[in-house]
């Protein structure tokens, strides 16, 4: 019963779709005008529906009904409820439902709350979301319902992938999915004003907020991605390139260079027709994600090929979005003049700048994503991964990273070096010590060496436009600008660091044999079996010590045994200090023990150990450039409403004035 | 291989179809799977060139990233040349012929590779005329 009440929920919200796609493009003309009004009740009423929906499918979820097909087929009832829960986004089909609630829920917050610009740019707004919801309602509706049901229903289901079976994946793809499809609000906006010609600040101070929003749920995501890819892989990485985390990361940089041009329309008017380009592409690159990582085509161009209806399907919805979005682009970028003027040095010209390498970091993830497929639907397989897309990627990112110390302190229209030069010799000169110190020590990579050297002199020009300022009189935009670009230097430290300073230790250790890693010695304890819900495990217990007087800890990594589906996992310990992480991983039995008579208690067990210095700090930095977004949102929005409650105000003492 | 397709499942929550169903599979036992090089130069430069090393039977790791039997056999061989005293360069061209340009995460300059690099020359170009023409003749401020 509840598995059609979500399907019947669902169809509701697609049929609301296509009336809020009517409703809105008629109500732009003249004999429509009466349907305006229906536009922002539908939209609300949207997203309330896709909502039941996805409820409904938790709900299914979470009791485990068996005759559901999706249920059978990813879930099994000896699981904890978190996971059943959270195993309702973990498949193809709950994860576009997810996917198209959080679209609806999105338009119905936007029509809402969304009062600053002219109604008719709003309808086209929505109008415009409608028409991308209605082609992800087909899509789950023809090709991917989740509630079909399945008879006779199996006496128990296929589980879920125990690598997915950990508290930070769980939550992981949610936070992705609002940043995601958050971003087809700034490509309805683009839509809409570019219907209806309204581009200029106010369209960009309108559409901002809803692209931080999004931008803050991007870089939690990436960043927690990376945590989970980090501890959960068991073999210290923390990015691969692969395709999938690209499908990721390009929309965040679309995002961040919209962020940065929209913040350029909004105070100084200019860049007017790149700002809707970039609100454009930066939607495109979502949906470009999910049809990489939807339609199987990562896995093999061949098994796209042998099933492609899911395929097609997406490649066709992004044909019309993107194609018809380039179009109208194309027919009214003529009208869309670029604005006002300003020097090359000047906070514009940095930020141009900004969006320029942003623009190309964009297309080489891009092209380096996409030509393994082209190559290989030409008949040949490449490879493409770290040693192409790190040198490739510094081309532009550490020019980009040098502006960056630069770009906040210019003063908008029209500025000159001489003025701001003063101020940064200090971060300069940190640079160079750096840069000094680094060769002294010797035998480190240039990446990782540019990396640390240019991070502290980043560091500090970052926080250097706090300087002679009333802290407490600072707006909350400048602040949120600051951390994040402080995360930036954070992130970028640890990086460096870790792939500098990283110490590698794989031994096959007897219990009671110590090891030595970076400063840590590290003794085997003993290895014992534990049980979990629905996993046994073996766990090592590992006594630590931090240099030759540190306090003895105790590490426990366990090597987990699944049992629906079988599967193993390792599951890393992990030691945090304040300059660094101690990974620990039990790998198996050392081969060769019994081979060579050995008793039980005397077997050998493979353990790889990390030291990795400020390891933590990629991700640390990475929260802290979702926090500065947040402060600088909570100070946008706080404003606007200030404003609102002002000319309300204003409003109603005329009221009383009688006037 | 389960790693990478889940992790793939995972950022975007793809469907896993019914494959990481594989039980245990045997680790590689071969000598230097799991076994560093005593020489700490020749291991660095090992651990080097391993992570420019696609596993083949996984979806998107390197072998210095991978518990798969493949993985680690390959990673035995690379240190095992390296111990020898073959370059990375030649034990990277040795594998690329044996197992075709796929095996290296480091794309070769060849006819089928040469868009990969002239790529970001043309973005240079670009982000190169970009910039010049919007600060130069336009960019005036009144």
């Amino acid at each position: 019963m509840i598995a059609e009440l979500g399907l019947a929920a669902l169809w509701l919200a697609a049929a609301l779709a296509g009336l809020q796609l009517v409703a809105g493009s008629l109500g732009l003309t003249a004999r429509g005008a009466s349907l305006a009004a229906a536009v922002r009740p539908v939209a609300v009423m949207q997203g309330a529906l896709g909502l039941l929906s996805f409820a409904c499918l938790v709900y299914v979820f979470s009791v485990t009904d068996l005759s559901v097909k999706l249920i059978a087929l990813n879930s099994h009832s000896m699981k904890p409820l978190v996971f059943k829960v959270a195993g309702s986004w973990g498949n193809h089909e709950g994860s576009m439902l997810l996917w198209v609630t959080v679209m609806g829920l999105a338009g119905g917050f936007m029509a809402l709350v969304e009062k600053r610009l002219p109604e008719r740019t709003m309808l086209a707004t929505l109008a415009g979301q409608a028409f991308v919801s209605l082609g992800f309602y087909a899509f789950l509706l023809f090709a991917s319902n989740p509630f079909e049901r399945l008879s006779p229903a199996p006496a128990e289901g296929n589980g879920l992938n125990p690598l997915l079976q950990d508290l930070g994946l769980a939550f992981h793809p949610p936070t992705l999915y609002l940043g995601y499809v958050g971003l087809s609000i700034a490509f309805s906006f683009a839509i809409g004003a570019m219907v209806t010609r309204e581009v200029g600040p106010a369209f960009a101070k309108a559409m901002r907020p809803w692209v931080l929003g999004a931008w803050i749920f991007l870089t939690i995501g990436i960043t927690a991605g990376s945590y989970w890819a980090y501890y959960e892989l068991g073999w210290g990485g923390w990015w691969f390139w692969d395709p999938v985390e690209n499908a990721s990361l390009m929309p965040w940089l679309a995002a961040t260079a919209l962020l940065h041009s929209a913040g350029v329309l909004a105070a100084r008017n200019a860049l007017r027709a790149w700002t809707v380009m970039l609100g454009v592409v930066a939607f495109s690159m979502s949906m470009i994600g999910t049809f990489l990582v939807r339609s199987g085509i990562l896995t093999s161009v061949h098994a796209f090929a042998v099933d492609p209806q899911r395929g097609t399907f997406i490649l066709v919805l992004l044909a019309i979005y993107i194609g018809g979005a380039l179009t109208l682009f194309g027919l009214r970028a003529s009208t869309v003049t670029e604005g006002e003027r300003f020097a090359p040095i000047s906070r514009e010209g940095a930020l141009v700048f900004n969006n320029v390498m942003l623009s190309a970091i964009l297309g080489i993830v891009l092209f380096g994503t996409l030509y393994p497929l082209v190559a290989e639907a030409m008949g040949a397989k490449v490879s493409v991964g770290p040693p192409y897309f790190n040198p490739m990627g510094a081309l532009f990112t550490v020019p980009m990273l040098v502006v960056l110390a630069v770009g906040p302190l210019l003063r908008w229209r029209r500025d000159s070096f001489s003025r701001v030069g003063r101020r940064l010799v200090l971060p300069g000169m940190l640079v160079l010590a750096g840069a000094m110190a680094l060769l002294l020590m010797g035998g480190i990579a240039l990446l990782p060496f540019l990396g640390l050297a240019l991070s502290v002199g980043l560091a500090v020009a970052t926080l250097l436009p706090l300087q002679n300022r009333n802290l407490r009189r600072t707006p909350l935009a400048v602040w949120g600008m600051v951390i994040a670009h402080f995360g930036v230097a954070v992130s970028l430290f640890g990086m460096s660091s870790e792939s500098a300073f990283s110490v590698e230790k794989l031994v096959a250790a007897r219990p009671g044999d110590v090891t030595q890693v970076g400063p840590w010695a590290v003794k085997l304890d003993a290895v014992e079996p534990v049980a979990g819900p629905n996993w046994t495990a073996l766990e090592a217990r590992l006594l630590v010590r931090y240099g030759d007087d540190g306090k003895v800890m105790r590490l426990q990594p366990q090597s987990r045994s699944f049992w629906a589906p079988p599967q193993q996992t390792s599951e890393s310990a992990l030691l945090t200090r304040w300059n660094g992480q101690l990974y620990a991983v039990l790998g198996g039995e050392a081969p060769g023990a019994k081979a060579a008579g050995l008793g039980r208690a005397d077997s050998r067990w493979q353990l790889r150990l990390w030291w990795k210095p400020f390891a933590p700090l990629i991700w640390i930095g990475g929260l802290l450039i979702a926090l500065g977004g947040l402060l600088a949102l909570i100070g946008r929005v706080a404003a606007d409403l200030r404003r609102i409650v002002a000319k309300d105000k204003i409003v109603y003492r005329r009221e009383r004035q009688g006037r | 291989m389960r790693r990478l397709a889940v992790m793939a499942a995972l950022l975007l929550a793809f469907p896993l179809p019914g494959a990481p169903a594989r039980a245990q599979e045997e680790q590689s036992t071969a000598p230097y799977a799991y076994r560093q090089l005593d020489d700490p130069a020749k291991e660095a430069s090992a651990q080097d060139l391993m992570e420019t090393l696609r596993c083949l039977q996984c979806q998107g790791q390197s072998i210095a990233d991978s518990d798969a039997p493949i993985a680690g056999s390959m990673r035995s061989l690379v240190r095992e040349r390296i111990a020898a005293g073959e370059t990375p360069e030649q034990i990277r061209t040795w594998l690329i012929e044996r197992y075709g340009d796929y095996v290296s995460y480091s794309p070769q300059l060849t006819g089928l590779t040469w868009p990969l690099f002239a790529v970001p020359a043309i973005l240079m170009l670009i982000a190169f005329l970009l910039l010049r023409r919007r600060f130069s003749s336009r960019g005036e401020v009144q």
